[in-house]
């Protein structure tokens, strides 16, 4: 077998079977598990989500309100007195009452008698009070539908006009930037991950002295290589993973908190382009953070290093903010497209918020694959030159002169 | 000289090394032969180890060439090289098996011969009982022993040896020199660097001495060491020394004389005259300087 695919499959294999990696890898389900889980309590003891009726009692003083539609979780009941009323909720027969005042057509006030401790009602409550008033108010108006607008008035359907006023397929909003946000996370965390494994796994092989073994067996290059694709293979495994319990998780918590999920609509292309800048992107990353561990002398000191790379790739978030949230097609997003380094988030950002001409997102990648390219022969040399000197860190002179003579 | 290249194993010619303008490694040349126990022997610091990583291609020179196998260094040739460095180190976390596995597989050895590969090298070091511990739970002297297995696991044409003694019992030592006696005479190149002359004296055949980055002493050891003979001899007897025609002058020791012979005169004449007179001898020995006297010797004329 080639001894790069025995390098991925030993550092995948050995990664897969860490204790650190299995916590980590089941955490984020658990966690999310119990997330929904403590919503769905907490939401029980509310009155959103009942599992008994709610009981409402109402003393009509106007005498206009006799339209008592039934629903589904609450039941409406009339008292005739306030005494009765109040007698009700003391004997637990409702759960709370309102009083229609006789003014209430000019003065829109309802009085709400409750023994909760509240500063309004629940969402539910409110609605289902209002609805009944409007059901009464509005009964003395035969158009069904013009009834059902008064209810419902409006629903925003948002349409993106380009320079030219043709409409583009971008979206907007809140579900345009919930993948991008996604994938920027991920790559965040696959590239922080990674990292962690990358560099605990060099500083191990440098302290074990195991390295000169490696490398009179395999070439620097080889061993590169195949540590950053094992270890991202890993990576990648584990996000595959949480992304299918996402899908599981979502699906269980759809009646909760799923709704803003439904209406996630993935823009063509988006998903390839994704992979490919997420894979290219974690790459480039990785293959530097391999340097850098190549250069430090203990895996701590490596690991703030790469705190400093770390910071340009979220650079684009701010760019976001500061440039492209009221101009999505400003030159600095242009800009920071081509650059290596910045470019897997800026596509990212700038997928869900416009258009991306083809010839920028080739460039892009040409220069990211040149840029992963040369990250690996710098890696490398980084790596003959500094990997047996245990315990001294280089100046940056130094790293130049070695790089030169080598 | 294509002929020579093609039956050394390796040669080192005119090789050089500074790190931060010292000269680590000053222009140092030898051949290696097949089927022969090779020293590379000098104090600490000498340049031993950086002149087997040049050797290795883990660092490069900055002048000279060396050839392994007929060939300039290239990826190939590392599966023909058994390499044990000064720095020992294995994955802690990992069991015995599974590193020989992955180590020997590194060295391009087949899937389906590795495994009885491992079994017969755990055999000889008597631990194969222990092939599923993990490295941590072993002591450092099995440590040592299963990284030996390694070097030698891929069947190599030339090993080297980094100080492959330090720190290991005296049980485990001779273990190791019998099987490095085998690997000669299975006709493969050893290189042994160590500090230790006695091992040297004990193992090799020929040597290379390197002292601050130069080579001082290259050549069977043998001929080293009589090149070096003071042509002294060693004498413990009873009675009185006659007076002897040829010897120079006499030295008592605590428990022996050493009798220091004019040019011209060899040992035999010596015995032949003390035979005459009847005295009993114990011990007669044309007296051979240890190699530690001898480097400390060449190591004061630089």
């Amino acid at each position: 077998m080639n001894k790069t695919l025995l390098i991925i499959k030993h550092e995948f294999l050995i990664l897969i079977r860490r204790k650190g990696f299995i916590i980590m890898t089941l955490v984020f389900p658990l966690l999310a598990l119990t997330a929904i889980g403590i919503h769905q309590i907490v939401q029980g003891t509310g009155d959103t989500r009942p599992t008994e009726k709610i009981t409402i009692g109402y003393v009509d003083k106007t005498n206009l309100f006799n339209v008592n539609t039934p629903y589904t979780q609450y039941e409406l009941i009339e008292y005739v007195t306030e005494e009765e009323a109040n007698k009700a909720l003391v004997d637990e027969a409702v759960d709370e009452y309102v009083i229609i005042p006789v003014d209430y057509i000019n003065a829109g006030v309802i009085e709400r008698y409750t023994q909760k401790k509240e500063l309004e009602p629940s969402p539910g409550i409110s609605w289902v009070v209002k609805d009944f008033l409007l059901n009464n108010l509005l009964e003395g108006l035969d158009n069904q539908e013009v009834q059902l607008r008064v209810k419902y008035p409006l629903s925003f359907n948002t349409v993106i006009l380009d320079e030219a006023g043709n409409i583009t397929d971008a979206e907007s909003g809140f579900s345009a930037f919930i993948l991008p946000a996604i994938f920027g996370f991920l790559l965040i965390m696959a590239i922080g991950s990674a990292s962690g494994y990358l560099l605990q796994g060099l500083g191990e092989e440098k302290e074990n002295r195991i390295m000169e073994i490696l490398l009179s067996s395999v070439s620097t290059r080889q061993l590169l290589v195949g540590k950053v694709i094992g270890l991202g293979t890993g990576g990648l495994l584990q996000i595959v993973l949480w992304l299918i319990s996402a899908v599981f998780i979502i699906r269980l918590a759809s009646n909760t908190i799923g709704g803003m999920f439904n209406q996630i609509q993935i823009p063509e292309n988006f998903i390839l382009i994704g992979i490919v800048y997420f894979i290219l992107g974690y790459l480039f990353f990785a293959v530097l953070e391999a340097g850098i561990g190549a250069i430090s002398p203990t895996t701590k000191e490596s690991q703030q290093m790469t705190v400093a790379l770390i910071l340009p790739a979220i650079l684009p978030f701010y760019i976001f903010i500061f440039f492209l949230r009221d101009n999505a097609d400003h030159i600095i997003g242009t800009i920071f497209t081509l650059i290596p380094v910045t470019a897997p988030m800026m596509v990212f950002i700038r997928l869900g918020i416009s258009e991306i001409p083809i010839w920028e997102l080739l460039l892009s990648i040409f220069f990211l694959v040149i840029g992963i390219l040369g990250g690996v022969w710098l890696a490398a040399k980084l790596f003959r030159v500094y990997l047996l000197m245990y315990g001294k860190a280089p100046k940056m002179g130094e790293i130049i002169r070695m790089l030169k003579q080598s | 000289m294509t002929k020579a290249i093609n039956t050394d194993t390796a040669s080192v010619s005119g090789v050089s090394k500074s790190f931060n303008h010292n000269l680590v490694v000053d222009n140092i040349s030898f051949k290696l032969r097949p089927g022969e126990i090779f020293g590379l022997i000098g104090p600490n610091g000498a340049g031993k180890t950086t002149t087997i990583r040049m050797m290795m291609d883990i660092i490069r020179p900055d002048s000279g060439e060396i050839f392994i196998l007929g060939e300039s260094f290239n990826e190939l040739a590392k599966n023909k090289i058994g390499y044990l460095p000064e720095e020992r180190g294995l994955y802690r976390k990992l069991t015995v098996i599974d590193i020989l596995i992955y180590l020997a597989s590194l060295k391009g050895i087949k899937q389906s011969t590795v495994s009885s590969r491992v079994e017969e090298l755990l055999t000889l070091v008597k631990m194969l009982p222990h092939k599923n511990k993990k490295i941590e739970e072993l002591s450092r002297g099995m440590g040592q022993l299963i990284q030996f297995l390694v070097t030698i696991i891929h069947d190599p044409q030339l090993v080297i040896l980094d100080e492959p003694f330090a720190g290991l019992d005296p049980v485990n030592a001779s273990l190791l020199k019998d099987i490095i006696g085998k690997l000669r005479e299975q006709n493969k190149t050893v290189i042994l660097s160590t500090h230790r002359m006695n091992e040297v004296e004990e193992l090799c055949d020929r040597i290379l001495m390197i002292n601050k980055g130069r080579s001082v002493l290259y050549g069977k050891l043998a001929e080293i060491k009589s090149r070096y003979r003071s042509n002294s001899i060693i004498l413990v007897f009873d009675g009185q020394l006659p007076k002897l025609d040829g010897v120079k002058s006499i030295h008592e020791h605590k428990n022996h004389v050493e009798l220091f012979l004019k040019e011209g005169f060899s040992p035999d004449e010596i015995l032949a005259q003390i035979i005459k007179d009847k005295i009993r001898v114990y011990r007669f020995e044309v007296a051979a300087p240890s190699l530690n006297e001898i480097f400390i010797q060449v190591a004061g004329e630089i």
